[in-house]
């Protein structure tokens, strides 16, 4: 005899079932029959109630980017499905697990324009990987087991689940079985082996080879692999954006971050490489500049376990269709041992270049107002290069992204794709809830801060105990680049006047302090991580600070600006 | 610049609803116009087919192929040039029909337009004609000194020239990877 329950009852029963013990969300009126079962299972799933939708999706990709599980969000209809939208794209762009589940109208309302209905299916089809109505109690099991699947496996993603009123009170026959097949989608291809071994003979005639380390590679699991590859061929590696972490800071063959804000070493060498090896990675604009310029010298090997990748922004030579993890262990064995001490060479001159005319410029002044370089560095240091960086979106990323250093994996949380501000601060809570012993510490500026700034509220109702270090300039610090250097100084709506945020923290009962001089920067770092909880830190920054180097955007991918003035000397 | 001319894609889909939505979409973002459209079930149950043609460069078009093909509920996307296939699209022409009656030649050109007549009333007359795009629009161009009232063609209908099946082949190789996890 089976047992009867409610639509409602069944989607937490399933959650549950899915090894979900997190949810992000925000009740409103067509969804109450879920949180009304959501009270009856708070022992074993956790609801965090965000300010604001749009923070219950950042939270929730926190949380997956940092554990690799998928992260949960439940909102109601209408307008709280549409605040989703932001970061069901980011998500999507990404490649973030996250099942979303909406409210919505009782299934014989749809199409009728009642109270709090929209189009949800319609909305976010375009920035998902599956979007479902569940219209019948009885389809509760068999959606929510699909959506899971969809997310975590191949190349992961979000998925919808918008849920109809009336099958969230409607009863159905309870039994739950996981998916583990669906006939229209594999997301495990196998490699070809004959793909390894054109690749592996590729490598072994290589003399100039690089590695492009994305986030593919810690979605998989392949740290070891990579590492492991790049030992035994010589080959030096540089990372995406979001391939960082995937390889430690001090790893000897780790060259650096490519891309527009990336180090001048792979970026260079990116056009002297006779073999780029792709890994996990979607060759974003922001990654190679001009592509008709772009590694003139070199064949192209793309790792991927999405083949729509293949060929999308670059040409290539070959292909392996598979898990990262999985194509590079099984490459392994296929390559001979190398070393390339005059290929590895190449990289010190663009190294000692950066390092001189933009790292001490940025890292080591001792006069005047305080740079972005400097408190990244600073905190990064202080927390023995072990935690966790996640960052809002503009200059205070890529200053933090690039003088952060990385021991562990899975150690970047940052909006790659979308370019999503405000999305740091809920990220930073589901980072921190997802993995409560490691130290979070997030990087934001006042723009990005005020964003989703609402979200002060569930950090101080959970107590969840992130770090934030403002970096504080009062202006809209990345537009404001841009416009210094390509639209002459004309400052249009980028200065910002703020509040006080410390006042602010104080108000959500978070400990706060703002530094302005750097000679009281270590001792105010210090006190935020030795606190016991949320800190916020207000650094006074020097407005007129810019990332360098930089590659204008459209610009080829070794036409690299050091300075306002000065560019990188190709010889 | 490649060469731009008329592709067919055909897409073979589970019976899901909103893929039509999700195939569209990916049209619409990359600027591409849909030419013809027609959906219907396949010959194999539960399987739906999309014939859509749409005028393009192929590397465009393959981008397309796989965008498509990554949609959950589609099972495979195919890319033909107008040699890979057999095709047809259905005309349909409503012409008053006191035009007609003392018109000499309509024998002559429904016979040489392989076209047939499927209704006829003191009022109007509906002919059929059947074949490609330019065969169907050369009779448009006949009909029109009879003041055609109203005139509608379907989508192209394709079936392809290759004597392997690759949709069946790749459902069977489906078959097999789910028997292999059991």
């Amino acid at each position: 005899m089976s047992e009867k329950i409610t639509g409602a009852e069944a989607l937490v029963r399933a959650l549950i079932a899915e090894d979900v013990d997190t949810v992000f969300g925000y009740p409103g009126g067509y969804i109450i029959p879920v949180y009304d079962r959501l009270y009856d299972y708070t022992d074993q799933l956790r609801h965090i109630l965000v300010r604001h939708e749009q923070g219950a999706t950042h939270a929730a990709q926190g949380y997956a980017r940092v554990s690799g599980r998928t992260g949960v969000v439940i909102a109601t209809s209408g307008p709280a499905a549409t605040n989703l939208v932001t970061g069901l794209s980011d998500a999507m762009m990404d490649s973030t697990p996250m099942v979303v589940i909406t409210g919505q109208a009782p299934a014989g309302m749809l199409g009728t324009d009642s109270f709090q209905e929209t189009d949800v299916i319609g909305i976010t089809q375009p920035v998902t990987k599956w979007s479902y109505q569940i219209r019948r109690a009885e389809d509760v099991p068999w959606a929510v087991a699909r959506a899971f699947y969809i997310a975590s496996t191949g190349r992961p993603g979000p998925v919808v689940l918008d849920f109809a009123k009336d099958a969230q009170t409607a009863l159905l026959d309870w039994k739950y079985e996981k998916c583990r097949y669906i006939r229209s989608y594999h997301p495990y291809p196998a490699p070809d082996p004959d793909d390894l071994a054109s690749v592996a003979a590729m490598i072994d005639a290589s003399s100039r080879p690089m590695i492009l380390a994305g986030h593919g590679v810690m979605i998989s699991g392949a740290e070891k692999e990579l590492a492991a590859l790049a030992e035994k061929a010589g080959i030096p590696v540089a990372a995406t954006l979001l391939g960082l972490s995937s390889i430690p800071s001090d790893h000897p063959l780790y060259k650096g971050m490519l891309g527009m804000h990336g180090n001048i070493g792979p970026n260079v060498n990116t056009n002297r490489a006779d073999l780029l090896i792709a890994v996990g990675m979607r060759f974003d604009d922001r990654v190679t500049g001009d592509v008709a310029h772009y590694a003139p010298e070199a064949r192209i090997v793309h790792i991927d376990i999405d083949a729509s990748e293949f060929g999308k922004n670059v040409h290539t030579d070959a292909t392996i269709h598979a898990d990262a993890r999985e194509a590079l262990a099984a490459l392994l064995p296929l390559v001979a041992e190398k070393s390339h001490p005059e290929w590895l060479a190449e990289f010190d001159r663009p190294e000692r270049v950066e390092r001189d005319a933009v790292m001490d410029v940025e890292l080591h002044r001792t006069s005047g107002p305080m740079t972005m370089g400097e408190v990244v560095a600073a905190v990064s240091e202080a927390t023995g290069h072990r935690g966790v960086l996640v960052t809002d979106v503009g200059q205070n990323q890529m200053m933090s992204a690039r003088y952060f250093r990385y021991t562990d994996p899975r150690s970047i949380i940052t909006s790659g794709g979308l370019g999503t501000m405000g999305f740091g601060l809920p990220a930073a809570i589901g980072a921190k809830l997802a993995a409560p012993e490691r130290t979070v510490t997030f990087f934001t500026g006042d723009g990005g801060l005020q964003m989703t700034i609402q979200e002060l509220g569930t950090i101080m109702q959970y107590g969840v105990g992130v770090k934030i270090i403002l970096l504080n300039n009062d202006f809209l610090g990345n537009v404001r680049q841009w416009q210094e250097l390509f639209f002459k100084s004309r400052f249009s709506q980028t200065p910002m006047v703020n509040p006080d945020f410390v006042k602010i923290a104080s108000a959500y009962g978070i400990s706060a302090e703002r530094v302005s001089d750097r000679s009281e920067l270590g001792a105010a770092v210090d006190r935020m991580l030795a606190h016991d909880g949320a800190y916020l830190l207000d650094v006074a920054i020097d407005p007129t600070d810019m990332v360098f180097p930089m590659t204008p955007a459209g610009a080829h991918v070794d036409d690299i600006m050091l300075s306002r003035t000065e560019k990188y000397q190709l010889k | 610049m490649e060469e731009k001319q008329l592709y067919t894609v055909t897409v073979f889909t589970e019976n899901q609803v909103g893929l039509l939505n999700q195939i569209s979409i990916i049209f619409t973002r990359r600027s591409l116009n849909i030419e013809s459209l027609s959906v219907s079930a396949s010959s194999i149950p539960g399987v739906h087919k999309f014939v859509i043609t749409c005028v393009s460069d192929r590397r465009s078009m393959e981008k397309v192929i796989m965008q498509i093909q990554k949609r959950i509920d589609v099972l495979r996307a195919f890319l033909y040039t107008d040699d890979e296939i057999v095709y047809q699209e259905v005309a349909l022409y409503k012409v008053p029909t006191y035009r007609l009656l003392d018109e000499k030649n309509l024998e002559v050109i429904l016979r040489q337009h392989n076209a047939r007549i499927l209704e006829i009333n003191r009022e109007y007359t509906v002919i059929e004609k059947t074949g490609h795009g330019e065969e169907t629009e050369a009779l448009f161009e006949e009909l029109k000194r009879y003041d055609i009232r109203q005139f509608v063609r379907s989508g192209r209908v394709a079936v392809t020239k290759s004597p392997v099946e690759y949709l069946t082949l790749w459902l069977e190789e489906q078959d097999r990877r789910q028997s292999q996890m059991v």
